[in-house]
Order: structure tokens, then sequence, then C-alpha cells
């Protein structure tokens, strides 16, 4: 297998291993049918290394990436179920270190930890600490959101700047020394799901965490999944400039890069501005902006205008970022 | 007794004043008969005795009018007619296997002498035109050839005009695009039409404004290439920055004043395609902001009436280039940029066809870029495809192939998929190809990477599809060019092209046939560090080589390498974002960069141009190389070459030998990996293919000794070297797949 870094890849492994399974869903999170309000459940195993980075570790990014996928589907999280898969050999000290994050995450999301598990397996079966988060929320009152929603003519909201997280971490694993400057965006983003909710209800189509694959493969997978077209602005991208100098050197694009503290949301013309205007009301969304478009040309695909006018097409990572260029 | 024969005519037979010429042959001869076009070939029914038919038939080959091109007479008998005489008949519409577009052509000496003759009634009239010249391939609708089946439809003749297209004796007897300044298309320039809008746009130009044109297959930037100012203001209109521009001059004797040209060179300025021809520069009247210390400056004829008009009336080089910004395609119905005016007129385009571009080898000339005049390319496969078939080539320099049967066509040069209106573009015209041609494809051939944009139209097209590795189809495409039967060694030197192993190749020895390749012999390999990044930046392709080698034996002093960093030196060590190439194009950028010539690529290929700029003229006996036997391959130690190119820096060599010296040994190297392959498997035909056998010095030298050392050696003329030519590899291995399946 090589599909750790998402995008096509693991796009067609999940094609590949879904129905297998019986579910058709596409989304991080699905509905639990059982009547009103609808139940929304979601579960992540976090394999990350390092597992401290500046900006956060394991044990937070266990919390908030669950809380997140629960988040996104418009719902509001209520508990989390946590599993560990230990190697023997782990320092206790660090089990307990991860745990206090879990902890401290939780508390801070107001989402508590209900139940969880713990398995040690021998030297080698596993590398040092896993760890798996279930969570489970409720629809939020009128919340429709979906991967399949946009609607053409939808404007397209981004959260806060792209590429910390992917730059913070791999800079930490391979000891690149941009650590010092760039710190991991992990967060939740519950609360702001809440208020845009609140703002916009039905008019807030979808919503989406670009975790891993960065913001082009979630932006594709809309696409797709909406049969809409994208249109970017260049020049509205938050890219933070240690983030661009860290990726010109990595050799990185920054729409390539995994967050896990944005979010981006397609939300209909008209109620846009509304919705922009309670994001940045919080901390998290306080540098909420519009980038882009949807449009109902080049179906399944996303567009960016670039800084010199000209119209580059922002394709889904395939694998490793392998160059295209002869 | 008189018999009767159908001659089957095929080739370029269409739109080249074909018919006219049978029909004043048939006269000559005493046929009687007729003669249509059908498809894209011609058919004549002749009657008449059968020595006069025999000396008709080889009178078709040789008389035939120059651009026309004869690939093929089929004569069978039919029952016997008894014709009045001799007719051009109506088309039938009949399809046949992939018939021709013919391509358009530069004005012609006849079209000329009446552009420039007072006398005449279509005395300075820009879209004068004859059965052997003008407008073709960019205003076809659909086949056979004729009037009503091109844009030329929205103009109804006049009289006069009628009349010579329908006197046989005349040079315009069915010439399509017939028009005179009574009944044919019109200029218009910011507001003005007919008369006054050339006059207008010249004092633009002559003022130092750039102005938009309407060429034959899009608009293209005009500007005068003395003048420093209107250069830069061009440059940044089109935001190119550094790439060299084309110089359109007035004929072949200002062209000497710029460039220097062999007799060769000449005949390939002054042909009907009149392609711009890449040619060593001469120091003087153009202004620096033309080729930016290049060595080759890009020249060529005017192509149209309305050109030769500009360059008359301005009497000095002009830049004439793509209306297009950045990547996007050349427009061809309207121009976005903020120009000084446009130059336009109401005959539409239809086909997007950029200017060629040829560069001379000396004895040959190989095809940088097919576009207006050159394409759509006609070429037989080896092996006929059993299904009709579409190749879609590569992501950057696309074109794509169309082939049914033995037949297969090239299409012109569209350029970077990343671009969303290329891709646009690149779909619109195969779609158009499809209509145009009557072919139906069952079958799509495209690249191993699955990142090529080419590659995923292959994919949602839904239909059968058969991956072809990039560098098998750069030299099958060399190979079928030529018809070779194969098998045959192939050398494709190229930047990047995925291999069947997961890393990406570029200096690759291959044992080739039309269906399979066996790796022979291969450059050693280096981390790319950033991958893209490392392509732009040549300097981090010399630290990957020094630091990351396959064969890296000691570790680089710090050199004088701006790319160098500890960031880059540990993405290296830790293989963050460092795919590995086996490539020549990055070995030669390594090169390039340790000598201090290029720091980033501006546009694909500098870092290569600047080396070979640096050692022409120099001679110089190769650098240390090593060739090695690894894993069953012979592996050429790109490291050992590098360190003695940078011991030869430190000794003081002057820059411009050591860079022929890298030639040398690139090029020995090369002979020698061939001879080694050649031991082992008999073989002794080669083909030489990828963009880096664009490099004149390393081209000529490569196929001077296989030649000596007694290879039958080849390399890519009509089609491409570089990644346009892959389509047609892809094409010639799909369907020789296809048939043996
Ligand atoms: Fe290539
Ligand atoms: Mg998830
Ligand atoms: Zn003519
Ligand atoms: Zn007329």
């Amino acid at each position: 297998l090589g599909h750790g870094s998402g995008g096509q890849l693991m796009a067609e492994l999940l094609a590949d291993l879904t129905p297998r399974l019986g579910t058709p869903a596409l989304d991080d999170a699905a509905i639990v049918v059982t009547g009103r309000p609808e139940i929304v459940l979601s579960t992540d195993s976090f394999v990350v290394t390092p597992r401290f980075f500046a900006g956060g570790d394991i044990g937070s990014l266990a919390v908030h990436g669950t809380v997140n996928d629960v988040a996104m589907m418009g719902a509001r999280p209520v508990a989390l179920s946590l599993a560990y898969i230990v190697e023997e050999g782990l320092p206790l000290e660090e089990l307990r270190l991860v745990t206090a994050s879990v902890a401290r995450a939780a508390r801070a999301c107001g989402v508590p930890v209900v139940t969880g598990d713990t398995k040690v397996v021998g030297r080698g079966a596993a590398d040092g600490l896993y760890l798996t988060t279930t969570g489970v929320g409720v629809r939020l009152p009128g919340a429709c959101v979906s991967a399949s929603q946009a609607q053409p003519g939808d404007l397209v909201l981004l959260s806060g700047p792209i590429g910390l997280h992917g730059v913070s971490i791999l800079s930490t694993r391979e000891g690149l020394g941009f650590d010092s400057e760039i710190a991991s965006d992990t967060r939740p983003l519950h609360r702001l799901v809440a208020t845009m909710i609140a703002a916009g209800a039905q008019d807030v189509h979808v919503l989406r965490d670009p975790t891993r694959g960065g913001l082009a493969s979630a932006l594709n997978e809309i696409a797709t999944a909406s049969s809409v077209g994208i249109e970017l602005e260049e020049s509205s991208l938050p890219v933070p400039a240690q983030v661009a100098a860290a990726c010109e050197v990595l050799g990185l694009d920054p729409l390539h890069v995994a967050n896990e503290g944005c979010l981006v949301a397609f939300v209909a013309q008209e109620a846009a501005g509304r919705v922009l205007r309670a994001m940045r009301r919080l901390p998290e969304g306080a540098r909420a902006k519009l980038i882009g478009r949807a449009c109902d040309a080049h179906h399944g695909r996303v567009v960016m205008r670039t800084l010199v006018g000209s119209r580059r097409i922002v394709d889904m990572l395939v694998g490793e970022q392998l160059p295209r260029i002869c | 007794m008189d018999a009767t024969w159908r001659i089957e005519v095929r080739g370029i037979v269409q739109g080249v004043g074909f018919r006219p010429f049978v029909h004043r042959l048939a006269h000559r001869a005493g046929i009687r008969g007729t003669v249509r076009n059908a498809g894209g070939h011609v058919v004549i029914d002749a009657t008449g005795t059968r020595p006069r038919l025999e000396e008709f038939v080889s009178g078709l080959r040789r008389g035939r009018p120059e651009a026309a091109k004869v690939d093929e007479v089929r004569v069978s008998t039919v029952p016997a007619d008894d014709p009045a005489g001799f007719f051009i008949v109506d088309s039938c519409t009949a399809g046949g296997t992939l018939p021709q577009i013919p391509p358009d052509l530069a004005t012609c000496a006849g079209c000329l002498r009446e552009l420039f003759d007072p006398a005449d009634r279509r005395y300075r009239y820009p879209f004068v035109n004859c059965t052997a010249c003008g407008p073709r391939a960019t205003i076809i609708e659909a086949l056979p050839y004729d009037r009503e089946r091109t844009t030329m439809r929205d103009f109804s003749m006049c009289r006069a005009c009628a009349a010579e297209y329908h006197d046989p004796a005349d040079r315009r007897f069915h010439a399509e695009p017939i028009a005179c300044p009574r009944c044919g298309p019109r200029l218009s320039f910011l507001g003005t039409t007919g008369d006054a809008a050339l006059p207008a746009a010249v004092s633009v130009i002559a003022e130092g404004g750039v102005v938009a044109v309407k060429g034959l297959g899009g608009f293209q930037l005009v500007c005068d290439a003395t003048s420093e100012d209107a250069v830069t203001r061009l440059r940044s209109l089109k935001a190119r920055e550094l790439k060299p521009l084309a110089v359109m001059v007035r004929d072949l004797t200002t062209a000497c004043v710029i460039a220097e040209l062999s007799d060769d060179d000449l005949r390939v300025l002054s042909s009907p395609s009149a392609p711009i021809l890449l040619a060593p520069r001469h120091r003087g009247i153009l202004a620096t902001g033309v080729g930016h210390g290049l060595p080759d400056v890009g020249v060529f004829l005017p192509t149209t009436p309305l050109h030769h008009l500009l360059l008359d009336d301005l009497r000095r080089p002009l830049v004439v280039t793509s209306a297009n910004v950045g990547g996007s395609p050349m427009p061809i119905e309207a121009v976005v940029l903020e120009t000084d005016g446009v130059l336009g007129h109401d005959r539409r385009i239809l086909g997007r066809y950029d200017d060629s571009v040829v560069r001379s080898l000396g004895r040959r000339a190989t095809t940088i870029r097919s576009g207006r005049g050159l394409a759509p390319l006609p070429l037989e496969l080896p092996i006929p495809t059993s299904r009709p078939l579409l190749a879609v080539g590569a992501q950057l320099k696309s074109t794509f192939t169309l082939a049914d049967g033995e037949r297969a066509v090239v299409g012109p040069h569209i350029g970077d998929l990343e671009d969303a209106e290329t891709l646009e573009a690149f779909q619109d015209a195969v779609d158009r190809a499809q209509a145009v041609h009557g072919v139906r494809p069952e079958l799509i051939a495209h690249d191993l990477h699955p990142g090529y944009l080419s590659t995923q139209l292959a994919h949602a097209s839904g239909k059968p599809r058969i991956a072809v590795q990039h560098h098998h189809a750069h030299v099958a495409a060399v190979a079928a060019e030529h018809g070779l039967p194969g098998p045959f060694l192939g050398v494709a030197y190229d930047g990047l092209g995925l291999g069947d192993d997961g890393t990406f190749w570029g200096g690759e020895l291959l044992l080739a046939d039309y269906v399979g390749y066996r790796r022979l012999a291969r450059f050693s390999h280096a981390p790319m560090p950033g991958g893209a990044a490392a392509v732009r930046r040549p300097g981090r392709m010399a630290l990957g080589y020094l630091v990351g080698g396959e064969t890296a034996v000691r570790k680089p002093s710090p050199q004088r390498l701006a790319a160098d960093s500890p960031s880059l030196r540990r993405m290296i060590e830790q293989r963050v974002n460092c795919p590995v190439a086996s490539s020549a194009g990055r070995l030669f950028d390594a090169a390039s960069a340790l000598l201090g010539l290029c720091e980033v690529n501006s546009f694909e290929g500098e870092a290569a141009l600047r080396l070979e700029n640096a050692a022409t003229g120099h001679n110089a006996e190769p650098l240390a190389w090593r060739l090695e036997r690894r894993d069953g391959l012979w592996v050429y130690d790109g490291v050992a070459t590098l360190h003695d190119l940078l011991a030869a820096r430190d000794d003081g060599e002057p820059v411009g030998r050591i860079a022929a010296a890298f030639h040398a040994t690139v090029a020995a190297v090369t002979v020698l990996m061939c001879e080694h392959a050649a031991t082992e498997t008999g073989v002794s035909t080669v083909c030489l293919s990828g963009g880096v056998f664009q490099n004149r010095l390393l081209a000529v030298d490569v196929l001077d000794r296989l030649e000596a050392a007694g290879f039958d050696a080849y390399i890519g003329e009509r089609v491409p070297v570089n990644d346009a030519g892959i389509s047609f590899g892809q094409a010639a291995v799909a369907a020789a797949r296809s048939s043996c399946a």
C-alpha cells in the first residue's frame, strides 16, 4: 500500500473497500437514522509521527479530529470513545502525558470521553502508540450539510489559514527546522459550525475539514460528489508567509498540505455574507474569508485563477507529489 | 481499344491544387473521365488507351503541385464508361479511412507578385490566395475540402472570382478560399474597416505599440523587434519574462542578417509551411529583450499576405508571437490582452494552429512544435491498428494522435494541460478532429503517469485503454516515423517520465519493438529534492546528485551553490519529497548549475540551453565517467562526471570548455552503451528521442559517432523528440498491441 498521503490513491482504495461493507458513504461521518434528532457517528484512527509537535500532540489531535468530523455533518458532538493500541516498551510517562492531553482537549471541547479500551501489542507489532476515537453527535436543528449538496453559485468560505499542520509535522519529524516558526493549527471547530448553522441553517450546503490531501483534495471530492465546478482565486488563499516559504523549500503545494484547524464551507450566495460575519465573531473563524465559488461548468474539476491571470487546474494529490514535468 | 481505370491517390492531395493539376494532365495526355475528392483522397476515373493511361499515371507522381505529397497511387480497372471530356465533379462525402486535412500554406510566389502589382485587381489585398497557398486546416469544418465546408462559405464569390474558380485553365480553378477585395474578407482595426485599417495598425506598430493580429491559426502579438520598449511591453502583456520570442522578417536576406543560416535552413524557411526556425543569432539589430542572451533566435518569413503587407510597410523585423497569457492557449475568437489595437478580419478561424517551430540539426532538422503548416501530420503506422484509436499524449506540449488501420494523424501542438483553458482546447481539438476525420475511437492510448490530465481523460472516457510507458512511446515515435520494422535500440533522454518500476526515468536505453521493450541501460539515480521544485531550480538537482546520488561516494564540500542549505541537505538525507530519477535532462540541469549558468529554469529546458550555448564553439575531450553493471543493467554514473566537472572548474578551466567536455561525455557514454547493447542483442538500429535531443550539439555528436561506429541512427524529424511526439509513439505501440491481442 502506498496510500498514506491521502488524495487519489486513498480515494481509489476506499472505492474498493466501502462496497464490501455495504456502505455508499463518502463523508467523514454518517447519520444514524433513529428518528429525531438525527444521530451522527464518526470514527478515526491516529497514527501521527511525531506524537508531540508544535501546537499539539496525538492526544489533542485524536479529540479534535473526531469532534471536527462529527461537526462537519452539521452536528453537535456529545460524547467520545477512546481506544489505545500501545507497543510494548512505550514509556508509561508518555502514555500519561497523552491521556492528560486527551482529557484537556475533551474538556475544552465540552465533549466527554465516556468509554474506552487499551490493548498492548508486542514490540514491532505497532509503532509506539495508536489512538482511535469515535464520536457521537446530534444534528443541529435545520442542518442539512453533505459533500454532495454544493450548488452552482454557492460561495466557498474558508475559516482560516492553510498548511500549518502538515508543514509543522513534517518539519518536526524530519528535523527540517521550520517547526520553530510554524505550529499546527489543530483545534475544535464544532462551535464555529454551530454558529454558522445558526446564521445560515439551510443555506450552508457543505462543510469539510481539509485534512489529509489538503484543501485541493477536499475541494475535488466536493466537486465530484456534487457534480459542480469550483473556481478559486489564488490571490485570496490564506497561506501564511512561513508556510509559503517552507513549502517553497520542500517543493510542496500548500493546497495539498494537511490542516487540522480549518474548515471549508459552501454557502448559498445570498447567505454567505451573514455566515461569514458570524464566523469572524469566533476566534477560530476570525480570519475566515471568501476563496471562490461553485459553478455550472467543468463539473468535478477545481480551477484556480492564478496571480498572473491564467487558470490552473487544481488536482487531487496522486500518491506522493509526483512531478508531472518532463 | 480504350480502357477505364479507377485511380485513387492518397497523401496530401486536397487543398493543394491537385484536382486542377489532374485536369491539366488529363488534357495533355488525352484522357477522358472525372476527378473528385473522396474523403481525404482523390479518385480519378480515367478512360483512354493503355499507353496514354500509363503516361497519365506516371505523370501523377512526377508533376505534382509543389505542396502536394503523394503517398500512394492505387489503380484498378472498372467497367468502361464513355465520357465526353475530362471533368472535375462534386466531391462525394462517403468516408474512407482517416482522410487527411490539408495544412495551411504560406503565400506562394504567384500570389505575392499579384499582391504587389498595382495593376492587379488583388493589389495589396491581404487575403489573396490560390490553389497552391492560403488557409486550409484552420478554416475547415468537415471533409471533403470544399468551400461550402469551410468558413469561406460566409462569403459569396463575386462574378470575377467565380469565373476564375470554374475555369480549369486558371490557377485559381477550385481554389476554395478564393477571395478578392470585392467579395472576400475585410480587415478591421480600432473601429475602422477595409483599406484604412492596415495603415492605422502600421503606424501604431511604427510608433512602438503592440498590436494583436488575427493570423491564420489564431491571434498574434506584433511589435517592432528593434525597439527595446516595445518588446518589454509585449513581454509584460504576455506575462512571459524570459522565453525567447520569434521574429518575422521580410525576406531571406534580412533573415541572414539576424541569424546564421545554412542553405538547408533557407530551404526550410521558404518552404510552404514557413515554420519558425531556431538558428544561431547574430549580434546586432534586434532588441536584447527578444532573446535575453540565448544562443538561438526564432526567425520566420511572412506566412500570409497580411504579414507580407505589414513587413513591407514597416521595413523592420517584427516580433510575432501568439497572443496568449502564460500557459493558456492561443486565442482564436478574441484577444483579452490590453494591446494598442486588434488588426482583425471577418473570416472565422475554426482550428487553432500556433506557428510551427523547427530546429536545424545540420543535415536534418527536428520539429520542436508542430502547428500551422505542419499539422495535422499524416503518418503511417508500422503495424496497423485493429480498431480506431486515440492517443492522448503526455502532460506538457500536449498533442493527440488519431489512428485507423495503418493511417495515423498527429494533431497540432496544444500546450500544457494543467492550464484549464488548454485542457478545454485539447478536448475541443480532439472532438473536432474526430468529427472532421469521421473517426470514432474505440481504444485510448495514454501514459503510465496517473497524474497526467491526459491519463485522467483516458480513464474518464470509459473506453478500453492501453497504457504505454513514456520512453517506450518516445522511441517508438521515432522508429514509426521512419518506418523501421523493429526491433531497435531506443535511446530516450528527457526530463522525466514515469517508469514501470515507480521511479522516474529519463536516461534510458531500451531494446524495443512496437509491442514491448526491455530496459538495457540507464543513467544513475538521484533524488530530486522537492520534486517539481528541483526541476525549477537546477542547483537543487546538483545537490541531489552530489549528496544523495546513487553513486555518491564522498560528501561534497560546501560548493558555490546558491541552492545549498541545511534544510535541503536534510530533505535529501531523509528523502523528504525526493522522488528518484535516472534522468539525462536532470543531469544536464545539474551540470549547468554547477557551472553557474542557470539558477532558475524560467522555461522548460533553459538550463540545458544555457549549457549548450556555453559549449558552442569549443572542442574538448570527455570528462571522467563510469559505466557499471548493476542489477542486470548498464548504469552510467553521472556523479563521477559532475565531480570531474567541479575539479576542472577549480583548476580554472574556462566554463565553455567544460560545458563542451560535458556534452562530449554524454555523447561518448551513449555510444558505448549502444555498443554494449548491440553486442548483447545483435541489434544495430538506434532511435534517439526525448527532449534532451533537441540539443543540437548533443544530437549531432551522437548521430555522427553512432554512424561512425556502424549503427543506423535515427532521430525524430517531423515528429518532435519532445513530449509532443509522445501521442504518436503511444498510437504506434497501442496499434501493435491491439492487433497482436
Ligand atoms: Fe518526455
Ligand atoms: Mg476522518
Ligand atoms: Zn498562391
Ligand atoms: Zn471576388
